[in-house]
């Protein structure tokens, strides 16, 4: 049983409830393919979503993480995707600065007609943290299988 | 300078302006100086002490004494000035109810230096013309003041007063080229091989003694985060790297854009561990992101993580940090 | 009595990991000491005493108890303990050597701890008696001689090579190991860096540091003393003075969610902390007064009543130096008990 297995990342997607999760939604009606290492977690707002989200994302085992929300401007709830870019502009630039590889984490404006937006971001983003590898510097030892 | 300090607090006790008075007392050895508080004019006369040890931030008691009522006479250095306006900002502190006497600060020691040097069995300290004289039971050394001067005092950001009622000493002024973010640049200068090394020869000496985040006057919350067993994050050790970098991510995120780089995070770390670096990043960050902010400048002002503009940039723009 | 002459540091310790593995005190990326195992290259620090004390050895800040796992409806418990081999600490001052005892006396009573037992049994201490203490040291105050300190083997610093002296049988086997890189010791050597160290010490600032007024049996007169109010209002409540402390013992024990399963494991506690013995009623110290006072009538009263008068503080004088605030023990047993 421990053939060498190609490696499949994790990769943990916070997804708004209006705009990107629906976008998620609209590209499964499309029947356009991502691949189904991408596991969505609804929040009501990309503003839901704090740093330690993120933090705990990787700890439970992601090895990388993506915030879509809708596009500034188009929030449901008016600002709340103003005052998340800010934070996680700051979050990832500290990420950055510790040395945790800056293509782990991502943020895109997703709308709910974005369907196909949202199939190639998540087929990007999952090439690019395939290439990088397993997550080390921000991985919890015992949160391994 | 002491003098002066008690003189002018036994006169506001004495006329009943205030009713208690945050301060500093002796210690053991002429450089562990306490925080403390003074009732009375012969409290004051036997125990105030202020010198270059008083390094305290005394700010942060404001928000136990406030709750305790009456009103406080506080000495605060500059430094200590801009965590008092923020706590004023955030409602955590009433001005009223506190009466400041801003002193003028040349820069504070640390006795980390001194002890460095090789100076053991220290038995008294002398300041004079920015020279001390330690005497230790292995004999008397002379260091410098400068050469004993805290990190965060060599880069000194501001020597002016952003708050008081009254002020001994002159008010100085904001020191434009400090230098406080040459560090900073260093790191982001490197690698990220080379920071993730430089932080984990860090951040993996942290004993989680949550000192950083105590002395803190921005941690100010109730119930901090980590100390909240519904939250998930609740250990009371740094287990393993990832809570290491957790711990400390979260705290200085918790305080970015309410840090006023009071450095005493740093000062109070048991394992010397450079946090003030983190907090200077956010800072340096936003400066360059959304414009120079500096907080507990004016209370008034809005913070940089409670306001936006629609051109922001986005996340994942790093402007020119090594990758 | 043995010598090792200074040019033959470097083997000794050699010899000693070939063996099993040999931890020392080394100088960090900051210059402060801390224990690290030694490796070729790997220095020896000159430092009085390292940040952290040497109960990390025996009582490390975390540990694994147990895991569990889920699988339907059935709960596998295993033993997640890592095991441990014998190994040697070289360079352990009195003061710890001496906080040994003190855990002990507490884990190794009915109900014995046996994840502390499997340790102090894998373990070989060297201690180093003190040739320069700092003024923060008061291990004198409890009766530790720093010029005479305990351990399986002990080491005293002369003028161009160590004397070793043998305690125990675990120091007999130990030295045995390295005989050929021993000479015959002097004790007139010995006698000579003692009699220096007693003089420094004799001189330092705590040396009159009493323990008058605080002890046996001084609960009721101690517990009630408004001076606890004054001596703890500038207290943060950090944990710093609990975890620098040799002879702080408390501990949590922690579920961690894995997401596939329950780590359980301890970690070091500090009755600083507002969560400290936290139970489904609340807690039972709800200001930091209380907790603060719980700390040093520990210490100073709980421990030696229970304890035959031995105090649960050696004098190791870490807290002295990395109080945030610089509260400290002294203060509190000089502004409570005996003047001096």
């Amino acid at each position: 049983m421990q053939d060498v297995k190609e490696f499949r990342p994790t990769i943990v997607a916070f997804c708004c409830n209006w705009c990107s999760y629906a976008g998620a939604d609209l590209a499964g009606s499309s029947r356009l393919g991502y691949p189904a290492d991408v596991k969505i977690i609804r929040v009501p707002c990309s503003c839901r979503v704090n740093p330690l989200f993120i933090l705990r994302a990787f700890q439970r085992g992601a090895d990388g993480v993506i915030m879509a929300g809708c596009h500034p401007g188009d929030c449901h709830y008016t600002s709340g995707n103003y005052f998340a870019r800010r934070r996680m502009t700051l979050l990832f630039s500290m990420l950055d600065y510790l040395g945790i590889e800056r293509e782990r984490t991502r943020v895109e404006w997703i709308s709910a007609a974005e369907g196909a937006k949202f199939a190639k971001t998540m087929n990007e983003f999952v090439a690019t943290v395939t290439a990088l590898g397993e997550n080390k510097r921000l991985e919890d030892l015992r949160c391994k299988k | 300078m002491q003098e002066m300090m008690v003189k002018r607090a036994v006169e506001l006790l004495e006329n009943g302006t205030v009713d208690r008075v945050l301060g500093w007392t002796t210690g053991e050895f002429a450089y562990d100086m306490t925080p403390a508080v003074f009732r009375s004019a012969d409290d004051l006369k036997n125990g105030f002490v202020y010198n270059d040890f008083c390094a305290a931030n005394l700010s942060k008691y404001l928000i136990k004494e406030c709750v305790a009522g009456g009103k406080i006479l506080v000495f605060l250095k500059p430094c200590d000035t801009y965590s008092f306006n923020q706590l004023i900002a955030e409602h955590r502190i009433k001005r009223e109810m506190i009466y400041v006497i801003g002193i003028a600060c040349e820069g504070k020691a640390d006795i980390d230096k001194l002890k460095d040097m090789g100076i053991d069995g220290i038995t008294g300290i002398t300041a004079k013309d920015g020279v001390y004289t330690v005497a230790t039971i292995y004999g008397d050394a002379t260091v410098k003041a400068t050469d004993a001067m805290a990190e965060r005092c060599l880069s000194c950001k501001s020597k002016k007063h952003m708050a008081y009622d009254e002020l001994i000493g002159e008010d100085g002024d904001v020191v434009a080229d400090c230098g406080r973010f040459d560090m900073v640049e260093k790191l982001e200068a490197m690698t990220p091989d080379e920071r993730y090394e430089f932080w984990r020869g860090e951040l993996s000496r942290c004993i989680r003694c949550n000192a950083c985040r105590n002395v803190c006057p921005a941690c100010s919350c109730e119930k901090c985060i980590f100390d909240n067993p519904g939250s998930g994050v609740s250990q009371k050790a740094a287990v393993n790297s990832f809570e290491e970098n957790m711990f400390h991510i979260i705290r200085a995120f918790h305080v970015a854009g309410r840090c006023t780089d009071c450095g005493e995070c740093t000062r109070v770390c048991p394992q010397n561990i450079p946090l003030h670096l983190l907090n200077r990043k956010f800072i340096k960050d936003i400066n360059a992101f959304w414009g120079e902010y500096q907080a507990g400048e004016n209370p008034d002002a809005k913070p940089p993580l409670g306001r936006y503009e629609k051109g922001d940039r986005e996340p994942g723009e790093f402007g020119g940090v090594q990758a | 009595m043995k010598k090792l002459s200074f040019a033959k540091l470097n083997e000794f310790f050699a010899a000693i990991a070939a063996k099993e593995a040999l931890y020392l005190p080394v100088n960090n990326n900051v210059g402060k000491a801390e224990f690290k195992q030694w490796s070729e290259g790997v220095e020896l620090s000159h430092a009085l005493n390292t940040v952290r004390s040497a109960k990390d050895f025996f009582f490390p800040q975390t540990e694994n108890l147990m895991k569990f796992k889920m699988e339907g409806k059935s709960i596998e418990v295993s033993d997640d303990r890592a095991e441990c081999e014998d190994f040697v600490v070289f360079g352990v001052r009195a003061c710890d050597a001496a906080s040994f005892k003190i855990l002990d006396s507490v884990y190794l009573v009915d109900p014995i701890d046996t994840y502390y037992k499997n340790r102090r049994e894998h373990g070989t201490i060297i201690t180093l008696a003190c040739g320069k203490p700092a003024e923060t040291c008061f291990c004198g105050t409890f009766g530790i001689d720093a010029a005479d300190p305990a351990g399986d083997v002990t080491a005293w610093e002369t003028p161009g090579a160590y004397m070793l002296r043998a305690n125990t049988e675990k120091g007999e086997a130990l030295l045995a190991l390295v005989a050929d890189l021993l000479e015959e010791g002097c004790e007139k050597a010995v006698a000579e860096a003692q009699a220096k160290t007693r003089e420094i010490l004799s001189k330092l600032p705590l040396a009159g540091l009493s323990t008058e007024g605080v002890g046996v049996g001084m609960t009721k007169e101690l517990f009630d003393r408004p001076e606890w109010k004054t001596l703890s209002e500038s207290c943060l409540g950090c944990g710093t003075c609990t975890f620098v402390c040799p002879t702080c013992q408390c501990y949590d024990v922690r579920d961690f969610d894995t997401g596939n399963g329950i780590k359980r494991f301890r970690c070091w506690d500090s009755c600083m902390y507002s969560d400290f013995t936290l139970m489904a009623h609340g807690n039972s110290r709800n200001s930091q007064v209380e907790r603060f006072r719980q700390r040093f009538m520990h210490k100073l009263v709980y421990y030696p009543d229970r304890n035959n008068g031995t105090f649960g503080c050696v004098g190791c004088g870490r807290c002295l130096a990395r109080c945030p605030i610089s509260m400290n023990i002294v203060k509190v047993m000089k502004t409570l008990g005996g003047k001096n």
